[in-house]
């Protein structure tokens, strides 16, 4: 009977022990699984970028790729969804948003040509992985967020990912950030029928803003739009994907 | 029981239709127009899947006709709505679809589990058939009116209830059916199943029933603004109107806005139709100088090249377009808004936040479709202004791929054009789209438009300009003065607008703003404008072709020569060049062809069938016959629906019409066919087969002018017009099927469920197949086809002799229309 009563307990403690090793063996082991998927996205990314690329660099800044090694995507995802953290391809993070395609977060990233200690200001925070990988490059990183519980969540993600530097606050970016404009960089992620003058106003002289157009799930093309020296602002339309417009006929 | 239950029937089969006509109204709350075509073919399934349960288990079933009836009756009750409400909870979304391998299974789940309604109410139906084989003339009168009262019903209910709620009044129909079959039996199961009724009218969950809008749409992602909220919504059978304010971060709506604008947006509330496609309604308290906005956009381009115009404006929507024509300085306003409630809102809820936009002197509202309205007018205008539709990201998702856009067709642009006055210009203006398509696609069907009117000069007539999203074209009713030439130079370069086509334009002038790394649109214009037209529009690796009313997708871009490269490219993220919409459809097509196969076709293998001595006709004869009959109906059905869209004015009421016109005038046929096929055993069959033909191809010459008749005609003379229109065609269509069955059941009675089960997944298809046909290559084609296929039919199946009524023992003979 003794024994009988002892062998439970045993097993509960053997259990128990087992059970806090594989927990503890657990993050290493998803780590390791994350950086071999981190390794093989940028590999991907470097590969269609050559292949697919429009009228957009064919080959992006090596720096650019090594941060894009460096963020752990999978944590600016739900739960659910880590198994495809690394594909190349948008994933819905909730309230309508999508967290972008590898492949266009890396492309607008090496639009903006961001250096060290840039200023960089994102409108439209989402999931907050183009801000951690602005923050990556060392720019200094502002970054707005329209939908409160999403600014919530970005925050955390930012915190936990080991990029608290990055500013982030919940509001209207419409009117950009006054505060600590102008900006090198500003991207815009969220959707607007036009582009706010006042963040044309808080572009610096040389600096760039990138706006990719499309519904959740598509960007169909890029819009930059670039300041000079003298304050001239000019545009351009990017074609992230491959398009041979004109064959026969041609103009 | 030795009556048949006739107004059960009639209530059920009412029921059924307002159904299926129900689910393409919520269904386009909750998504896109994807569903159109695809609930015919659910519709169908659960038909054709009824009809071969109803061969493998009638011998069971009738002795218990009773209570298999109320089972069936109370089960389409519970699984209208239930069906609906898991539907919605599906996490399909199609655009995700070219990322997501899964979304096939999602679309798949919403296909089966919207099919068992209308599987419970066929077979409660098939079964009352062969049970009361004595009195099917009867109940097949029931069915029919109830089909016809089911769809007349739906709109009508649409008025009183929001779509959520009708689903409720739908589902009671259900164990009331049950009930009404039981009361002679017993009263208490009867007055049960009564009571069922009212629970279950009550007793669903608001939040199951109600539409929940995709949170990609505009409106969901609108809502999602802090303190945004929804202050008016009215329904109705044209869809959702909802306004939302966002007091605290507003909307600043201002499409293609110039980069140099720095003027005030003043405050706006969104206005969304079934969720999506936002205009706003601007506070607007008669001073025009908070309107400065409205001059920064390129669809102001007009405003600068006349003086003081008469404007006739093409869809009020939230009254931009006519805002901008006050603020343009036009003489008179004529704005036409096929919604009702949207011109309401903007009268009474919103009439003092609108600043009463339509009741100011220069303005005169009116309700109708708009091309209807430009159809059947005398009047004349200097400008007729054609404004944005729906929101940059529908549009560039491809997600209005299915739908019909009358307003862009080469025929409606040559009305418009033939109701301006000398010197008159027509105006458009359309998000810009990258690889382009719209912009192309919009010069080639006014290029096309001119060419027919005669003009030999388009290129003289025509002014383009784009902003880094928009595009305005101007079309001129003559060549364009120089003075008009500079003023377009004037306003383009002061807004930092692109010209993408003038007359004199230099190509190095056409990239300067926001840039392109090539000027496509000039060269899409001068390819266009030149020789080489055609063979640059064939070569385009869109579909850039200018729409008809034959095929009129203006927003279908989707060549079949673009799809083995952009597979090439898998995992690329470069099938976001394809369409939503026709991917949707697509995918729609595999499956309805494998559902249709596997639960009405493969179970039929359990059959064991008799012998017969006649002479059974070769198997490939009898399938060829009633597969071709099988998409041959549902391939002028579906044409109908969508050429009579135009002429009705939307294309619920087109559905509703034709439904209910097809089904009672086939039903009516099928009446006669037996009488027929004695009294020409032998030619009967080709006769019909040929004859059908015929009517197809004299129906194609002939409804166009028809429908050009009575355009002018209000709302309920058109439905008539339809239906008298349909009425012959349809009747001689419910002839070859019941003839084919009574010749087939002499011979080889064995083969008589194979025929049902083959027409009944051939339609299934068919209904699918006709929506990527009409989109593809028109509807003249698709009932072109239907006219080869009615023929083959007529000619493949040779009937020996026809003594036996077998077949009337199953269905009626009728080839089915609708549900059931």
């Amino acid at each position: 009977m003794i024994a009988g009563r002892v062998r439970p307990s045993w097993l509960l403690v053997f259990a128990a022990t087992a059970l806090a090793l594989i927990a503890d063996a657990a993050p290493a082991e998803t780590d390791d699984r994350f950086v071999a998927e981190r390794q093989a996205m940028v590999d991907h990314i470097e590969r269609i970028a050559g292949r697919i690329g429009g009228d957009v660099p064919q080959t992006l800044e090596p720096r650019v790729l090594d941060a894009m090694r460096m963020v752990p995507r999978h944590q600016f995802v739900p739960e659910a969804l880590w198994d495809a953290a690394y594909d190349d391809r948008p994933l819905p993070i909730g309230h309508s948003q999508t967290i972008s395609q590898p492949y266009i977060v890396a492309l607008m990233t090496d639009l903006l040509d961001v250096a060290p200690g840039d200023r960089v200001l994102e409108i439209g925070t989402g999931s907050g992985y183009q801000a951690a990988v602005l923050a990556a490059l060392d720019a200094e990183v502002y970054s707005i967020e329209i939908v409160t519980p999403l600014a919530e969540r970005a925050r955390n993600a930012l915190d936990e990912a080991g990029f608290a530097g990055a500013a982030t606050r919940q509001g209207d970016g419409y009117d950009g950030w006054p505060a600590h404009a102008p900006f090198v960089g500003i991207v815009v992620t969220a959707a607007a029928s036009h582009i706010p003058p006042p963040l044309v106003a808080q572009l610096a002289p040389g600096g760039r803003m990138v706006i990719p157009v499309g519904p959740a799930f598509m960007v169909q093309h890029l819009v930059l739009v670039e300041k000079d020296a003298d304050g001239g602002v000019r545009s351009r339309i990017l074609l992230p994907v491959r398009f041979v417009p004109l064959t026969s006929g041609s103009g | 029981m030795t009556r048949p239950p006739i107004v059960a029937v009639l209530l059920l089969s009412a029921a059924a239709i307002a159904y299926q006509i129900l689910l393409t109204r919520l269904f386009s709350v909750i998504l896109w127009h994807h569903f159109a075509t695809m609930v015919i073919s659910i519709a169908l399934l659960g038909v054709g899947a009824s009809g071969t349960a109803l061969a493998l288990a009638r011998g069971w079933l009738i002795p218990r006709y009773a209570a298999a009836f109320a089972v069936c009756a109370v089960a389409f009750g519970l699984t209208a709505p239930g069906g609906f409400a898991l539907a919605q909870r599906v996490a399909f979304n199609p655009l995700e679809i070219i990322w997501d391998g899964g979304q096939q299974f999602h679309l798949l789940q919403v296909y089966l589990l919207l099919t068992v309604p209308f599987f419970a109410a066929a077979l409660a139906i098939g079964l009352t058939l062969a049970r009361f084989r004595m009195a099917i003339g009867q109940v097949y009168r029931a069915d029919l009116i109830g089909a016809g009262l089911g769809a007349a019903g739906l709109v009508g209910l649409l008025f009183l209830l929001p779509a959520g709620d009708a689903l409720r009044v739908i589902g009671a129909a259900g164990p009331m059916c049950a009930g009404l079959v039981l009361w002679p039996r017993t009263r208490s199961g009867a007055v049960t199943a009564g009571l069922a009724a009212v629970i279950l009218a009550m007793a669903w969950p608001a939040d199951w029933l109600q539409p929940q809008p995709s949170p990609y749409k505009d409106l969901s992602i609108a809502l999602n603004v802090p303190e945004a909220r929804i202050v008016a919504e009215r329904t109705g059978p044209l869809g959702l109107v909802t306004v939302v304010e966002s007091p605290r971060i507003p909307f600043r709506h201002a499409p293609g806005l110039s980069l140099t604008a720095t003027d005030p947006i003043p405050e706006q509330l969104g206005l969304f139709v079934d969720a999506s496609g936002m205009t706003a309604i601007t506070r607007f308290d008669g001073d025009l100088a908070v309107l400065a906005h409205l001059d920064r956009q390129t669809a102001a381009l007009p405003y600068h090249l006349l003086k003081r115009p008469t404007v006739l404006v093409l869809g009020t929507g939230g009254g931009e377009g006519v805002l901008r024509a006050l603020q343009g300085g036009a003489a008179a306003i004529d704005a036409v808004e096929l919604n009702r409630q949207v011109a309401d809102l903007l009268s009474d809820d919103f009439a003092t936040f609108s600043g009463d936009l339509l009741r100011r002197p220069e303005v005169t509202p009116h309700i109708a479709e708009a091309r209807s309205f430009v159809e059947a007018t005398g009047q004349r205008w200097d400008l007729i202004q054609v404004p944005m539709l729906g929101s940059l990201s529908t549009a560039a998702g491809g997600l209005g791929t299915l739908s019909e856009t009358p307003l862009y067709t080469v025929e409606a642009v040559r009305t418009y054009l033939s109701r301006l006055t000398p010197g008159g210009q027509l105006a458009m203006t359309r998000w810009l789209r990258f690889p382009p398509r719209d912009s192309i696609k919009l010069l080639a069907t006014v290029t096309a438009a001119l060419a027919a009117e005669g003009v030999t000069d388009p290129a003289a007539r025509v002014v383009m300009i784009r902003s880094w999203s928009t595009v305005t074209l101007v079309v001129s009713a003559e060549p364009l003065t120089e003075a008009e030439i500079a003023a377009a130079r004037r306003f383009a370069g002061d807004r930092g607008f692109d010209l993408v086509w003038l007359p004199g334009l230099r190509r190095e002038e056409a990239n300067r703003f926001t840039v392109l790394a090539q000027p496509y649109l000039y060269d899409a214009a001068a390819a266009i404008f030149g020789p080489d037209r055609q063979a640059f529009l064939d070569d385009y690796p869109f579909h850039v072709a200018p729409a008809t009313d034959d095929s009129p997708y203006f927003s279908r871009f989707f060549t079949w020569s673009l799809l083995p490269e952009l597979l090439t490219r898998e995992g690329t993220g470069s099938l976001t060049l394809l369409d939503s919409g026709t991917l949707v459809l697509l995918l729609t097509l595999a499956q309805a062809a494998l559902a249709g196969a596997v639960l009405i076709l493969l179970p039929l293998l359990w059959l064991r069938g008799g012998g017969t001595a006649a002479p059974a006709p070769a198997r490939w004869r009898v399938a060829t016959y009633f597969a071709g009959l099988g998409f041959a109906f549902i391939f002028v059905e579906i044409a109908f629906i969508q050429r009579l869209t135009l002429f009705l004015g939307h294309p619920l009421a087109a559905i509703a019409v034709v439904l209910a016109g097809f089904l009672v005038f086939a039903g009516l046929g099928a009446g006669v066919a037996r009488k027929l096929a004695e009294a020409r055993p032998r030619s009967g069959i080709l006769l019909a087969g040929a004859t059908l033909a015929v009517l197809c191809l004299a129906y194609l010459a002939l409804l166009p002018p028809l429908m050009d008749m009575a355009s002018g005609l209000s709302f309920p003379a058109k439905t008539m017009a339809v239906l008298a229109i349909i009425g012959p065609l349809a009747f001689a269509m419910g002839l070859p099927f019941p003839m084919g069955l009574s010749a087939l059941s002499a011979q080889a009675p064995a083969l008589v469920p194979w025929a049902w089960g083959i027409n009944g997944c051939t339609s299934v298809i068919g209904a699918v197949l006709a929506g990527l046909l009409g989109l593809q290559i028109g509807f003249t084609a698709v009932v072109g086809i239907a006219a080869l296929l009615y023929l083959a039919a007529g000619a493949v199946l040779r009937p020996v002799a026809t003594d036996d009524d077998s077949a009337k023992s199953l269905h009626p003979g009728c080839q089915k229309t609708g549900p059931i």
